[in-house]
């Protein structure tokens, strides 16, 4: 039992930390262009293809520092020429815009690279078992992965709570026209927050790869959970994105270990349930609907808490 | 004073203008009728139900994105769930020989949907803009997946199948012949048209409207927004249910794909490249795309790709959608003055035809090497052969894209030119008359 728990929080702050890389880059810009960016999962696959492409022409560790960057010139590049264009159209077209970008992205990478799992592997420096906790090895490449979220983490507070560049992130956050009066080219830092946003997802994608499966459609397997993580944890609120995404990452890692059923709790009380259409969700075991606990939790808040955990702002 | 009473209270139609708006119709329902006259192969009425149905469903979604202004990723679970009580529907009276005929069948599928909606769309519609969508978009995910483990109702991935012959036959009509399919899904196309034509003109389809512009002025006049989109959001539901509904029994089938991401977008799809600022304009999205998608498919392997693209330049070059463009010349029309603009937009077609092709080429070209590289590199897409190997079709790929490229920013910019001076003009025409 005590070996479940330990094993489970490790994945879960793992996974957690993962979707966060993810959800910043994505509250950033949300919170700086008001425009949820659709394609922001998109840009987390093409980082884990590029990482997959250039760490076998050149190896793992430039990868990590090319794919986050070229993912991120494209994002820079998809702001200047498209996102700028449509944004006088409103939000609906800006979050269109998006959509479409994202499903012809997904074409696109499943043109280039197939749709089977792409054989992305850890490098050979990090693959061997960091530790082990009752009789279970827990690689060191999941530790490294850890590490960098945490740097990330840790490295953009820094960047947003000490620096100039923070400071003037942060009040485009609340006081866009105020920072534009002030002499700032408001326009480029977007870009600019748009490209540094999208090569997180990029870097997320990068280490993520090897260890989950790199294949075309796992933008559209995490994409709708990004957008959980941002909904419960308030819209453009970055501590709520941080506590939403380890909720739902230790949810789903805890859920999938539980194989309690209704059935198993409550099966002598109702035998007779079993046998009619009602003996799927009798019997369904809980970490079988580990997929959609972020789904129900996103229901739970809206119900509760509609502006999410840390929101304060109503759209 | 007669000027504002005329105003405030629209005078009764002319007889003409009612003879014209009810002709619409009556065409409209003549042109159903003929039409499996004209093109009559097995085909073509497959074609004709699946563009029947994808309109009631694009109309439906409409409802939503254009009329009352939410954007929703997941209008598909309405259209999902339509189609899965169809099916049962269908088997349950099929077995137990019920007095309920076939065309009844969609009705249910439609109290599905508008059950649905009536239970979740309360909690959804309480934000709208930027935040719906995404509530949308998880509700739907959760629909989705849900589907894959109850499966008793949803029959897992298989999905659940019926016959459709085994009802209660009214008229000795069988179902089982797809024309009679075709008149079915025909029929309840125009009932739906009608309908949902009918809601845009009644209060609530004004205040729908009057929510979508400005939901601040409407709660100060003294209407609840929420409560106009939850009835809007209800009424979407209840059509996209019967869309479901004809789609199964078309099929006569149901299964997890019908309320998936796929089926959401593709709805989207249509209704945004339609328009969606106009009733007609689903309308035409839906037709389009469903042909498109049948007819692409032939043409070449990577369809889905033109068609994304396709999407991003409607969002970026003209969100009025193909509607939106048609009608933008109206007033030039009206003043007669069309034939000034079409010497700058066929010079302009020219280089947009240049450039289109050069990128066909191009996606052709690393689609050979990347799908199937071993294969022989002549290749044909679109019914045109051509080698993908040669330096010469790279080349003239190239210059295709940048020569395009570079002659429609020229060509494009004149015809904005053009017409800024035809309109000003043909409104000062239209003003001296």
């Amino acid at each position: 039992m005590l070996e479940l728990v330990v094993i489970s929080t490790l994945n879960g702050v793992l996974y957690g930390m993962l979707l966060f890389l993810m959800a910043s880059g994505l509250t950033v810009i949300f919170s700086m262009l008001g425009v949820l960016n659709f394609a922001h999962a998109s840009f987390y696959m093409l980082g884990a293809f590029f990482g997959f492409q250039i760490s076998r022409w050149f190896g793992f560790w430039p990868a990590l520092i090319f794919a986050p960057l070229l993912a991120g010139a494209i994002g820079a590049a998809v702001e200047r020429f498209g996102l700028r264009r449509v944004h006088r159209n409103g939000h609906v077209a800006e979050l269109l815009f998006t959509f479409g970008l994202a499903f012809a992205i997904e074409e696109i990478v499943s043109i280039i690279w197939g749709k089977v799992p792409v054989d992305f592997r850890p490098p050979a420096l990090l693959d061997f078992p960091a530790f082990t906790i009752f009789s279970t090895n827990y690689p060191a490449y999941k530790m490294f992965m850890l590490a960098i979220s945490i740097v990330i983490f840790i490295g953009l507070l820094l960047v947003l709570k000490r620096t100039r560049i923070g400071l003037i992130v942060q009040a485009a956050l609340t006081h866009p026209h105020m920072v534009g009066h002030l002499g700032h080219n408001v326009e480029r830092i977007f870009m600019l927050v748009f490209g540094v946003g999208t090569a997180l997802a990029a870097v997320a994608g990068v280490i993520a790869g090897p260890s989950l499966v790199t294949q075309s459609n796992m933008a559209a397997m995490l994409g709708p959970i990004l957008f959980v993580v941002v909904v419960v944890g308030g819209l453009g609120s970055l501590p709520g994105a941080f506590i939403a995404s380890l909720l739902i990452g230790l949810v789903q890692t805890f859920a999938v270990s539980v194989n309690g059923s209704l059935a198993s709790v409550f099966g002598p009380l109702g035998p007779d349930l079993a046998q009619s259409w009602l003996s799927d969700i009798w019997n369904v075991t809980i970490a079988q609907i580990a997929p959609i606990m972020p789904y129900l939790l996103l229901v739970l808040i809206l119900i509760f808490r509609p502006m999410g955990l840390l929101g304060t702002r109503e759209t | 004073m007669t000027d504002l009473a005329s105003r405030v209270a629209p005078p009764r139609p002319a007889l003409s203008d009612r003879l014209k708006f009810y002709g619409v119709w009556i065409a409209t329902a003549l042109t159903l009728l003929l039409l499996p006259q004209i093109f009559s192969s097995g085909g073509s009425l497959t074609t004709f139900s699946l563009v029947g149905i994808s309109i009631i469903f694009a109309l439906s979604y409409n409802i939503l994105l254009g009329q009352t202004g939410m954007l929703s990723f997941g209008h598909a679970v309405y259209y999902g769930l339509g189609g899965f009580l169809a099916i049962h529907a269908i088997n349950l009276l099929g077995a137990n020989k019920w007095a309920i005929p076939l065309p009844l069948v969609p009705l249910i599928g439609g109290m599905a949907g508008l059950f649905l909606a009536a239970l979740i769309g309360w909690v959804m519609t309480q934000r709208s803009g930027t935040a719906f969508a995404m509530i949308s978009l998880g509700l739907a995910e959760l629909v989705a997946s849900s589907a894959l483990i109850l499966r008793t109702f949803f029959g897992g991935e298989a999905g659940i199948s019926a016959n459709r012959t085994k009802l209660f036959k009214v008229f000795g009509l069988s179902f089982g012949p797809q024309i009679q399919i075709y008149y079915l899904v025909a029929a309840w196309t125009l009932i739906a048209i009608i309908a949902m034509y009918a809601l845009t003109r009644t209060p609530l389809g004004r205040m729908c409207n009057a929510v979508r512009d400005n939901p601040e002025r409407v709660q100060f006049v003294g209407y609840d927004p929420h409560v106009v989109r939850y009835l809007a959001f209800c009424f979407a539901g209840f059509f996209a249910g019967i869309a479901g509904a004809l789609a199964a029994i078309n099929f006569e089938i149901a299964n997890s794909a019908y309320l998936g991401a796929v089926q959401s977008g593709t709805v989207l799809f249509a209704a945004y490249i339609g328009g969606i600022g106009f009733f007609i304009g689903p309308i035409v999205g839906a037709i389009f795309v469903t042909i498109l998608s049948l007819g692409l498919s032939d043409l070449t392997q990577v369809w889905q790709l033109y068609f994304g693209l396709f999407f991003i330049a409607v969002v970026l070059y003209a969100p009025g959608g193909i509607t939106g463009l048609l009608m933008m010349h109206r007033p030039l029309i009206r003043a007669g003055m069309l034939s000034r603009m079409l010497p700058s937009y066929l010079i302009a077609a020219l280089p947009t035809l240049a450039l289109v092709t050069g990128l066909m080429l191009m996606i052709e070209t690393i689609v050979h090497y990347t799908v199937n590289p071993h294969e022989d590199p002549y290749r044909k897409a679109f019914g045109i052969p051509f080698d993908a190997a040669s330096p010469l079709t790279w080349a003239i790929s190239a210059a295709l894209i940048v020569g395009g490229f570079w002659l429609c920013r020229m060509a494009w910019a004149r015809v904005g030119q053009t017409w800024d001076e035809t309109l000003t003009a043909a409104r000062a025409k239209v003003h001296a008359l």
